[in-house]
């Protein structure tokens, strides 16, 4: 058997067996636990195992109903959501709430309650669900909604894929005018300047996210790109759009980000003109930029990286935000990916959901051993003092305390864990 | 080129089958499905129905293909479904448990009965009723295994060997028709019949790709074709070996 891993290529994992699902159940006959993997846009170990059968949903990738009047659809969860897109957006329906990867299933979305740019005003991905099958691995089949079996509603949404097996989702979808968005760039020039204009932002645009340049330090720590969108209003003529597919085809042996590469590249991108008055964008390069080129997630070599996302509650995230800043630019580790959102009021749904109201930072890291982990433990203590909380989707390496102090509902989780499921990520949180 | 419009299906809850149904929806045709496990097709008829437009028709039944008396009240069914038909494709087929035929003549007789005798059945009705509407095009997936008799499946090879061989006949009957004939040859695909194979390595394929090839060819109306195509040469380098030599190598 070969190890596997998701999206940042480590941990290196080895299950018993492996097992791509035909049927929307589970397999009698299995070496338990079970383990189940999406399409493996996670980083890290959320979707991996090593003990017991992993299960691959791809292969549950039926639609079973769309409502083109109400923009209601129902499909398998192994569908992606690029597959989605295709389907409803000639209709004039969007995805109410889409992660930065059009990759990602229905499952693993829901399974990690994602949240897109527009959480300040749309929430997370789980509120925009209206039911989803759970298998479990007593042969039950339940049918939840925040009416039916709320309990395992609200434990399944963002609930890790531990409470059982989703095999489909129902989802309200958006409706939109056409496939493209008004997109406005703005840039700033230091932490305090983006907390301004993101205010300002928020209120009116629907979807909002800055790019940081994560090296620059003092006077302008935290400068960076402000981009806001919103879905383009009906448009007499509209441009065409063709996507040029670029692959990265091989894995070099060490990283090709190093601090020569990406301060230069930084340096270029944060100086880049931008268009004043805003412009149209084709939804694909807007919502999954990192799509256009497959297998990006090679050019960090065959050590792989880590992504690092926190979330930090409103009074203390511009304070806590600099101090993480600060950290990683002395430490001279970082890349191209810092991005920068502030979350809305709206409580999350799911009893271990990321997404809370705050400020929430993503960064990938080469991973060079021990230098990156150390960096990371600096980091942890400052997300820790401001009573923050660390993604699961996004984590290899998170000590327990911080995930339980993170997530205080975990226990009452626990009641709904399903007791033949299991992951890598889950037995490192309770060990 | 020949129009696929309207296409009945056999087997279509196999992996492959409904890549091809997913893509010929995509492109507009109406698709009549018939497959063995019923919930399994049903789940199969929704999600085509949901892909496909307000003309298009969708539908199906299930039925056990081995059940050859049924037949021609199946493609009856089809071919009032759709208002006509422009192509089949056969594709269901099973792949036997090698060492276990060998001890068991009545489960060797059932895997004949699965892979070729219900094909070629099926393959006979086909033949006439397309030569009397003088167009048309039937494709059937056979196997790369029917090209050579090996000793880890030369049930399954001589079953898919016996439609290939058939369809070759046939293509020649029905060639001044203006029926198409088009033999489906796979390499090694990634479908749940392959179940517990080590799928790594450069020969597997997915069903959609191969699927991308069986419309292709079915439109241009290829003869024999290998999917994906550099099967055409590894399968020329496998028959070229002689007997005396071959009956030696333990593949
Ligand atoms: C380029 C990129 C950008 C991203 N941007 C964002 C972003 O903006 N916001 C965000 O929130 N995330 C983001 N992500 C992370 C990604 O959206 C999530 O990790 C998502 O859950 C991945 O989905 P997947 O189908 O690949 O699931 P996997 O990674 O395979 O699995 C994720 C979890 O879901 C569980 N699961 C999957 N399917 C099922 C099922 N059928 N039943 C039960 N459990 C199941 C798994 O067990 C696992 O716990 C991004 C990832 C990439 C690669
Ligand atoms: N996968 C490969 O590597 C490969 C290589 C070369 C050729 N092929 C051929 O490709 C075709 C499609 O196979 P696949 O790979 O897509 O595998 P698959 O998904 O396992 O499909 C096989 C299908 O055949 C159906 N079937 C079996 N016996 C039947 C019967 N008596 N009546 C009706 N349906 C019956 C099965 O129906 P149920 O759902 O009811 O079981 C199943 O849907 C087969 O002819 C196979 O021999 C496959």
């Amino acid at each position: 058997m070969k190890p596997l891993h998701s999206w940042n290529r480590l941990p290196r994992i080895t299950p018993d067996t492996v097992q791509a699902l035909s049927a929307p159940s589970l397999p009698d006959q299995a070496t338990l636990p079970f383990c189940i993997y999406g399409n493996g846009r996670s980083y890290g170990d959320v979707c991996l195992s090593d003990q017991g059968t992993l299960l691959h949903t791809r292969t549950l990738d039926r639609f079973i109903h769309f409502d083109r009047h109400q923009g209601i659809l129902r499909c398998q969860s192994g569908v992606t959501l690029e597959e989605i897109l295709q389907l409803i957006v000639p209709h004039g329906w969007f995805l109410p709430s889409t992660p930065g990867t059009r990759y990602a299933t229905v499952g693993g979305c829901l399974a990690n309650d994602v949240h897109g740019k527009n959480h300040h005003e749309a929430g997370s991905f789980g509120h925009h669900v209206t039911a989803f099958e759970l298998i479990k691995s007593d042969g039950e089949a339940l049918v939840c909604s925040p009416d039916d079996n709320h309990e395992y509603f609200y434990a399944t949404i963002g609930g890790l894929g531990l409470t059982g097996l989703i095999s489909w989702v129902e989802i309200q979808l958006m409706s939109i005018q056409n496939s493209w968005m008004w997109v406005e760039a703005q840039r700033f020039g230091n932490l305090d300047e983006f907390w301004y204009l993101n205010e300002k932002a928020e209120q009116n645009w629907p979807y909002t996210v800055a790019w940081i340049d994560c090296l620059a330090r003092n006077n302008a720590r935290g400068r960076g790109i402000l981009l806001t969108g919103q879905h383009a209003a009906s448009q007499p003529q509209l441009p065409r759009y063709r996507e040029l597919p670029l692959t990265v085809p091989v894995t070099p042996p060490f990283s090709l980000i190093n601090n020569l590469s990406l301060r230069s590249f930084n340096n270029v991108y944060y100086r880049q003109p931008l268009k004043a008055q805003g412009s149209l964008c084709h939804y694909s390069p807007y919502f999954y930029p990192l799509d256009a080129i497959q297998n990006w997630n090679r050019i960090y070599g065959h050590k792989g990286f880590y992504q690092y996302q926190c979330v930090l509650p409103p009074a203390v995230a511009p304070e806590a935000t600099s101090e993480l800043l600060k950290a990683i630019a002395a430490s001279g580790q970082g890349s191209f990916l810092a991005v920068l959102k502030t979350f809305g009021q709206k409580p999350s749904r799911g009893l271990l959901s990321f997404p809370r109201p705050g400020a929430t930072l993503a960064l990938d890291f080469p991973n060079r051993g021990e230098r990156t982990l150390k960096l990371f433990e600096t980091l942890d203590a400052i997300v820790m003092a401001a009573e923050g909380a660390l993604y699961p989707a996004k984590d290899a390496r998170m000590p327990a305390e911080l995930f339980r102090a993170g997530y205080p509902d975990w226990e009452k989780f626990c009641n709904f864990v399903d007791p033949a499921f299991s992951s890598h990520f889950w037995r490192r949180m309770t060990a | 080129m020949n129009t696929l419009n309207r296409v009945v299906i056999f087997g279509a809850t196999s992996s492959i089958a409904e890549q091809t149904a997913r893509q010929l929806v995509q492109q507009g045709a109406s698709v009549y499905c018939i497959g063995r496990n019923p919930e399994r097709l049903a789940t199969v008829i929704a999600d085509l129905k949901t892909r496909a437009g307000n003309s298009q028709i969708i539908d199906g039944i299930s039925a056990d293909l081995t059940r050859t008396d049924k037949h021609e009240s199946l493609i009856a069914t089809a071919n009032d479904s759709l208002g006509g038909l422009d192509a089949a494709l056969i594709a269901h087929g099973s792949l036997p448990e090698q060492q276990k035929c060998e001890q068991d003549i009545t489960l060797t007789l059932q895997e004949f009965d699965t892979n070729a005798l219900s094909v070629i059945s099926l393959l006979t009705l086909l033949a006439n009723r397309f030569e009397k509407q003088q167009r048309g095009v039937i494709a059937t997936i056979s196997s790369v295994a029917g090209d050579r008799g090996r000793q880890s499946n030369y049930i399954y090879g001589a079953a898919k060997g016996m439609v290939s061989l058939f369809m070759q006949g046939l293509r020649n009957r029905l060639h001044k028709h203006n029926v198409s004939v088009v033999t489906i040859k796979p390499g090694f695909v990634d479908t749940p019949m392959t179940k517990g194979f080590d799928k790594s390595g450069f020969l597997w394929a997915q069903p959609d790709k191969v699927a991308r090839g069986i419309i292709r060819s079915m439109q241009k109306g290829k003869g024999e074709v290998y999917l994906p195509g550099f099967w055409q040469l590894i399968m020329l380098i496998i028959r070229s070996i002689p007997e005396s030599i071959f009956k030696r190598l333990s593949l």
